[in-house]
């Protein structure tokens, strides 16, 4: 669930506001947005992804809230992250799009696990 | 939420579409190119909110050349889906798949493989949808974020006229849209498991179309599971077509990917805690999950684990009607319901005849959400043509959680949905189902929907939203308890084959009372065979 908006780095677009499908955030009084319905959150990460200045944290843990320090997020690198690798915004020549090999991992599975039963018989044997 | 000073916001449309996940905006895009004029709403953001936008939707993708790859594709699915497909369905959607997606090239960068070929059918979520709502604004739709639709407007003839709904956003305020044809793209429910996007799908969508006279069919098939880290929305299941479980003692299990892994999995899993590691990933693919699913390898990397070396526990989570395929029955691949102005596309219409007894996700269920839309939007568009303007008074629909049926009350909404939840997920219960079991919940599920029928009066989205989950898990049960076989996605533990006589669709619907019959009876299958369940 979301667990932090680090005010340093919020520009108060509201982008996170808009997107939120689960309407967690409100805008707030002259500084970030705030968390007002944590426990609507759905765990998507489309806010982090929205947020161009990769100020949110969203904690994967769903249905129980964790404590997040906000100077060991900030030292991780974390932040920003997910938008980072998606190729989002100024990422986009570094980070391509490879959705597209999903299907290849998914054949390449199937046949390996193809080649796994049809060993199996004599690896019983022996 | 309560009800808003704010004057009600009124607004006039060819066509109406709610929810505007994949399948709404598809539907959005057609209707607006047909000459309608479109207005789109979502009770979450159009672009982010569903299933499709945090997931990476595989589209059924079969180019028409060479010839035979087709036939092929479809006859395998006709055997796959156990004699609940249809071929005919499942051509249409095929190639309406292969000729509209690439039109989102304006919108989307398609994808290009190491050899230098475009790859449109895989897609990422995110971009995906983002691409989708701007081909929408593009075309000149009205696009209404945080206003989820309570109900529908019925016209005296019982056709469907619009329909009314709040903005969350904007203080509550309530909206109403008078539309020649509506289209119902609410998606599927997951009964509020944690699977990922799921959670402002709530079966709405069911609820109203049978307030509206429609039925259901296939609502049986709810027994779709899929894995997950524990405690994480994350399931999305590539990365495990190589894992390697264990149990508590650190002993190998005996898992082997294939089509009944989940079913082994859930056995597992209710033995104790399963531990998985996906250390036989191939190389490459680790060195590129990042690019290729960008949301898979962040679980991980947040709590420290290295996938490749760590042994972590998994859940799985359920997908209800969202990998499974029940849903509102149509008549035709253009999502026509029984009700005249009534569409429904995606997730909210049942998916059998294109999918059969099994799963429809991996990639049947995208194909649908995209042709299922752009049929409706262009059937919706005509319907709205042709129904001439009537100033007439619109008769609102909904009755469960918005008008009580006896003295109201304010009831425990999250009590209300955690019971659903524990109908609908645990593998005793929904996935090896038992009639004595199926019979708890159902007694269980009936206490609750009267309850909310007779108390439930706060016209909030949150108990419109309980009513609904409700409703589809008694259509749910009241399906499964009558399929007295095995087959597919159901599986009964009293009657783990398949009975030859049941090769048939079943339908269900009802709000008072839950009837359950058979759609186009086989001939083997007697007539009366199956009663209302009381
Ligand atoms: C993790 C995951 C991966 C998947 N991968 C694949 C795949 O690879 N291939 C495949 O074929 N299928 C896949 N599926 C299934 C596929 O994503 C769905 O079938 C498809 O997205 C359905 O699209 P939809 O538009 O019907 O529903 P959704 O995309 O869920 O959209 C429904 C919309 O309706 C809105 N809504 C709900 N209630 C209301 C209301 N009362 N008022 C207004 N709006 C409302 C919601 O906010 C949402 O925006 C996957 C599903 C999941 C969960
Ligand atoms: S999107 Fe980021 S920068 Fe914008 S308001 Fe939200 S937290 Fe602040
Ligand atoms: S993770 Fe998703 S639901 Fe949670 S706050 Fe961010 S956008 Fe909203």
């Amino acid at each position: 669930m979301i667990e932090l908006i680090v005010a340093e780095r919020c520009t108060d677009c509201g982008a996170c506001i808009e997107v939120c499908p689960a309407n967690v955030l409100d805008p707030g009084r002259g500084g970030p947005p705030i968390l007002a319905r944590v426990e609507d959150c759905q765990t998507c990460f489309m806010c982090e992804l929205y947020c161009r200045a990769d100020a949110i944290y969203v904690a994967p843990d769903c249905g129980r809230r964790v404590a997040v320090s906000e100077a060991e997020v900030l030292a991780s690198g974390r932040l920003g992250r997910y938008r980072k690798h998606s190729g989002w915004d100024e990422w986009a020549e570094q980070f391509p799009n490879e959705q597209w090999l999903m299907e290849t991992v998914f054949r390449r599975a199937g046949e390996a696990a193809a080649q796994a039963r049809a060993e199996r018989p004599a690896a019983a044997k022996e | 939420m309560v009800s808003s000073s704010l004057e009600e916001l009124s607004l006039t449309a060819d066509v109406l579409i709610v929810g505007g996940g994949m399948a709404g905006t598809w539907a959005a895009t057609s209707a607006a190119q047909a000459g309608a004029k479109v207005v789109l709403v979502d009770k979450g953001y159009c672009g982010t909110s569903g299933v499709t936008a945090a997931a990476g939707p595989g589209h059924w993708w079969v180019p028409p050349d060479p010839p035979g790859a087709r036939d092929a594709a479809v006859a395998n699915r006709v055997a796959a889906g156990l004699g609940l497909g249809e071929a005919e369905w499942m051509y249409r959607i095929l190639d309406q798949t292969w000729r509209t997606l690439p039109t989102l090239a304006r919108y989307y960068k398609f994808g290009v493989d190491d050899e230098g070929r475009v790859n449109h059918r895989a897609v990422r979520g995110p971009e995906y949808m983002r691409a989708l709502r701007q081909q929408v604004l593009g075309h000149g739709v009205t696009v209404l974020d945080h206003s989820p639709v309570l109900e529908l407007l019925a016209r005296s003839d019982g056709s469907i006229g619009g329909a009314r709904g709040l903005r969350r956003q904007d203080g509550g305020r309530s909206y109403r849209i008078e539309a020649g044809a509506v289209i119902l793209a609410a998606g599927g429910t997951s009964f509020l498991s944690h699977l990922l996007g799921s959670h402002t799908n709530t079966g709405d969508g069911y609820l109203m179309a049978a307030e509206a006279g429609a039925e259901m069919s296939g609502m049986e098939f709810t027994a779709a599971y899929t894995i997950a880290p524990a405690h994480s929305t994350m399931t999305r299941s590539m990365a495990y077509s190589f894992a390697t479980y264990y149990d508590a003692e650190g002993r190998e299990l005996d898992l082997p990917f294939g089509p009944d892994q989940t079913i082994h999995l859930a056995r597992a899993l209710q033995r104790g805690p399963v531990y998985c590691s996906l250390h036989r990933l191939p190389d490459d693919i680790k060195a590129r999950l990042h690019t290729i699913s960008p949301n898979v390898p962040l679980v991980f990397d947040r709590w420290g684990i290295d996938p490749y070396r760590d042994r972590f526990e998994v859940t799985l989570h359920n997908d209800g009607t969202i990998r499974g395929i029940g849903g509102v029955r149509v008549f035709d691949t253009d999502g026509t319901t029984s009700v005249p102005g009534l569409f429904v596309a995606g997730d909210n219409a049942s998916r059998e005849k294109v999918a059969g007894a099994i799963s429809g996700g991996g990639n049947v269920n995208s194909a649908w959400a995209l042709s299922s839309g752009v049929f409706a939007g262009r059937a919706a568009a005509r319907v709205a043509r042709s129904a001439a303007r009537r100033t007439e008074r619109l008769q609102p629909l909904g009755r469960t959680g918005l008008r009580p049926g006896g003295r109201p009350q304010t009831l425990d909404v999250a009590a209300i949905r955690s019971s659903v939840r524990a109908e609908m997920h645990p593998f005793d219960k929904n996935l090896f189902r038992t009639g004595p079991g199926l019979a708890a919940s159902s007694r269980i599920l009936e206490d609750l929907w009267s309850e909310v029928a007779d108390r439930g009066h706060a016209g909030t989205i949150a108990l419109r939203e309980a009513a609904s989950l409700v409703a589809t898990a008694r259509w749910s049960v009241a399906t499964a308890a009558v399929r007295n076989e095995s087959r597919g996605l159901h599986r009964r533990e009293d009657f783990p084959a398949q009975d030859p006589g049941l090769a048939a669709r079943l339908l269900s619907g009802g709000l008072e009372r839950i009837q359950v019959a058979l759609d186009r009876p086989s001939a083997a299958a007697r007539p009366g065979q199956l009663e209302a369940v009381p």
